[in-house]
C-alpha cells in the first residue's frame, strides 16, 4: 500500500519535474525570442534614428566622443539647408514633380498594355511580355551613356521632362508586371458578359476591368513612386544646377574638404521621412506589391 | 468587325511599346553605334572614326573590367545568401509565439530600410563608420584594447565589408517580409496536425513549410540578383568605388570610364553592351527556370 503510494507520488513528481523542465525550457525560449526581436528592431531602426538625431546636433556635438544621445538640440541645419545657399526645398519639389509625373504616365501607358497581355491572344505575346519584364532587369548604366550623349547634343540636359521619360524605363515594367497578374485574376466571364451586351473593349477595360484591378494599380503606383523618388544614377548625369533632384543634392555636399555632417543628415532626413511615413501608412500594400508579380 | 477585333490588342499595347522603345531601345541602338567608334567626350574635335571592334577588344583585355565584374559577383555571392538566411530567421521570429505587440511593431518597422533612399543609406554609412567619431568605432574601441579607431572606409578590405553590411542591413527586411507572407499561407490545420507527429523544427521546415517558402525564395533570388547587378547609388555615395578600386562594382566602373573620369564613350558603351548581354542571359535563365509563370 505504502509502496504503491510512494511510487505513485514518485511518478507524479517525475511528471511535475518534466512539466517544470519543459516550462523552464519554454521560458528560456520565450526570453530568447524577445531578445532576438529587440535586437532585430534595434538594428533595423538604429541607422535611421541616428541620422535624425544627428540632424539636430550642433557641429561640435556631432564630432563628440563618446557619441551623444542626449543633448540640447538645434534646428540650425534645417534652417541652413532650406535657405538660399543650399536650397534643398527646391530639390525636394523637383523630386516630387518628377516622381508623380513618371508614376502617372506609367499607369496611363502601362495598365492598357497589361490588360492586353492578360486578356487578348496574339502572336509573340510571350516575347512581348518578356521584353516588358526584362526592362526591370536592365541596368540603367546601359542607357545612361547614350542618353547622356543624345541629350547633350539636343541640349536637353537639365530638362525635367527628360528625367521623367527615363524613369519610365523602370516604372512602366513595374506597372505592367504587377497589373498583368492582377487582370488575370479577374474572372474572364465578366468581360465576356459585357461583350455579349455589346460593350466596346475600351469600355470594358475602363469601366469593368480597371476598377477591379485597382489594388494592383495602387500597389504598382506606390512602388513606381518610391523607385523614382529614390533614384540617383539618371538624375546625377541628367540634371544640374538648380534643377537637381533631392538625392543628387544630398551627394553634392560631399565634394568639399569640410564635410557639413549636420546639413547632410538634415537633408537625408527630409528626403526619407516623407517616403517612410508614406510607406508605413501603406505598408500592407507595399509588402503585397513586393511579392505580387513575383509570387504566383 | 473581324479586323477591328484583331487590332484591339494593338491599340492597347501601342502607346506603352512606342514610349518604352523610344526611351529603352533607341538609346541602345545608339550605344551600339558609339561602341564601334572612337568617341572621346573630353576631345570633341577628334573625328568619330569607325574603329571596328577595337573598343570591344580593349574591354576584353581590360583586367579592371573583369575585376569589377568579379567584385560584383562576389558581392552578390556573399550578400544574397546572408540576406536569405537572416531574412528567413527573422520571418520565423515574427510569425508566432509570445510578444505579439513587439512582433507587430517590428513587422511594420521592417518597411523602413526598404523605403530608405539608397543615397541616404550611403551617407549614414559614412557617418556611423567614420574613423574619428563614428558610433561603430566608439563601440569597438570601448570593447577592445585597440584604442585607435579602425579606418573602415580607408582600408580596401574593410570598405568592402562596409558596403556589404549596409547592403545586408537594407535588404534583409525585404527577404524577411516576403518569407513571412509565404509562411502566412501555410494552412494552420496542416501545421497543427504535423505537430502531433514531430516536434523537430527542421522536419517541419522541410516537409510542411518548404512548399510555401519556395515561391518566396524564387522572388527574392530574382529581384535581389537584378538589383545587386544594378547596384550604384549606395556604393557611389559611401565610397565612390574606393579606396583605389576596392569597392568599384561594375556600374561604378562603367560610369567612371564613360562619364566621370576617362570620358571614353566608345569603350564605356562596349562595356555596357557586354553587361547588357550578361544580364539578359542571366534574367532569361532565372525567369525560365525559377519563375514558372504562364508566360515564361
Amino acid at each position: 500500500m505504502t509502496t504503491q503510494q510512494n511510487s505513485a507520488a514518485a511518478i507524479r513528481s517525475a511528471d511535475q519535474l518534466a512539466v517544470l523542465r519543459a516550462r523552464r525550457g519554454s521560458t528560456v525560449k520565450t526570453a530568447l525570442h524577445g531578445v532576438g526581436l529587440i535586437v532585430v528592431l534595434f538594428g533595423t531602426l538604429f541607422p535611421f534614428l541616428w541620422m535624425v538625431l544627428t540632424s539636430f546636433k550642433t557641429g561640435a556635438q556631432i564630432t563628440a566622443t563618446p557619441p551623444l544621445v542626449f543633448f540640447e538640440g538645434t534646428l540650425d541645419h534645417y534652417r541652413t539647408i532650406l535657405g538660399d545657399q543650399y536650397n534643398v526645398g527646391q530639390s525636394l519639389i523637383t523630386s516630387l514633380i518628377v516622381s508623380v509625373s513618371a508614376t502617372a504616365l506609367a499607369v496611363l501607358l502601362g495598365t492598357p498594355a497589361a490588360y492586353a497581355l492578360a486578356r487578348f491572344e496574339f502572336k509573340r505575346k510571350d516575347d512581348l511580355w518578356f521584353w516588358f519584364i526584362s526592362n526591370r532587369f536592365m541596368s540603367p548604366v546601359v542607357i545612361i551613356l547614350p542618353v547622356y550623349l543624345l541629350a547633350s547634343q539636343l541640349k536637353l540636359i537639365g530638362n525635367p521632362g527628360l528625367l521623367i521619360a527615363m524613369y519610365l524605363t523602370f516604372s512602366i515594367p513595374v506597372v505592367v508586371w504587377i497589373c498583368t497578374d492582377q487582370f488575370r485574376s479577374i474572372p474572364r466571364e465578366l468581360d465576356e458578359a459585357a461583350m455579349v451586351d455589346g460593350a466596346s473593349p475600351a469600355f470594358i477595360f475602363l469601366r469593368i476591368a480597371l476598377p477591379l484591378a485597382l489594388p494592383g494599380v495602387v500597389v504598382s503606383s506606390i512602388l513606381s513612386f518610391i523607385f523614382s523618388w529614390n533614384e540617383l544614377l539618371f538624375a546625377l548625369f541628367l540634371t544640374r544646377g538648380s534643377g537637381v533632384t533631392a538625392p543628387v543634392k544630398a551627394t553634392s555636399f560631399l565634394s568639399g574638404y569640410d564635410v557639413p555632417w549636420g546639413e547632410i543628415m538634415a537633408t537625408g532626413t527630409l528626403i526619407v521621412l516623407p517616403v517612410i511615413i508614406f510607406s508605413l501608412l501603406v505598408s500592407r500594400h507595399l509588402v503585397q506589391g513586393l511579392t505580387m508579380g513575383a509570387i504566383k | 468587325m473581324h479586323t477591328q477585333k484583331r487590332l484591339t490588342p494593338f491599340f492597347f499595347l501601342a502607346p506603352a511599346v512606342v514610349i518604352l522603345a523610344l526611351v529603352g531601345i533607341y538609346p541602345l541602338v545608339f550605344a551600339a553605334w558609339v561602341s564601334l567608334h572612337n568617341y572621346l567626350l573630353a576631345q570633341p574635335n577628334i573625328p568619330h572614326d569607325f574603329v571596328w571592334l577595337s573598343n570591344y577588344l580593349t574591354v576584353i583585355r581590360d583586367s579592371s573590367f573583369w575585376g569589377s565584374i568579379g567584385r560584383t559577383l562576389f558581392y552578390l555571392a556573399v550578400a544574397l545568401p546572408l540576406e536569405i538566411v537572416l531574412g528567413l530567421a527573422i520571418a520565423f521570429m515574427l510569425r508566432r509565439g509570445r510578444w505579439a505587440h513587439l512582433r507587430g511593431f517590428a513587422r511594420v518597422m521592417l518597411v523602413i530600410p526598404l523605403a530608405m533612399t539608397p543615397v541616404v543609406t550611403g551617407l549614414i554609412g559614412r557617418l556611423i563608420f567614420n574613423q574619428q567619431f563614428g558610433v561603430v568605432n566608439y563601440v569597438q574601441t570601448s570593447l577592445s584594447s585597440n584604442k585607435i579607431g579602425t579606418e573602415w572606409l580607408g582600408n580596401p578590405t574593410l570598405a568592402f565589408v562596409t558596403i556589404l553590411v549596409l547592403e545586408i542591413w537594407q535588404w534583409t527586411p525585404f527577404a524577411a517580409l516576403i518569407f513571412l507572407s509565404g509562411l502566412t499561407a501555410v494552412p494552420a490545420e496542416v501545421e497543427e496536425a504535423a505537430t502531433l507527429e514531430t516536434r523537430s523544427f527542421w522536419v517541419m521546415l522541410r516537409s510542411i513549410q518548404l512548399p510555401f517558402l519556395l515561391p518566396a525564395l524564387t522572388a527574392i533570388l530574382i529581384l535581389r540578383t537584378a538589383d545587386i547587378l544594378k547596384q550604384f547609388d549606395m556604393v557611389y555615395t559611401l565610397t565612390s568605388g574606393g579606396p583605389g578600386s576596392s569597392t568599384e562594382l561594375i556600374n561604378l566602373y562603367i560610369t567612371r570610364i564613360g562619364l566621370r573620369g576617362a570620358f571614353d564613350q566608345g569603350v564605356a558603351s562596349a562595356q555596357a553592351l557586354l553587361m547588357l548581354v550578361l544580364t539578359t542571359v542571366l534574367s532569361r535563365l532565372y525567369i525560365r527556370y525559377l519563375y514558372k509563370g504562364d508566360n515564361a
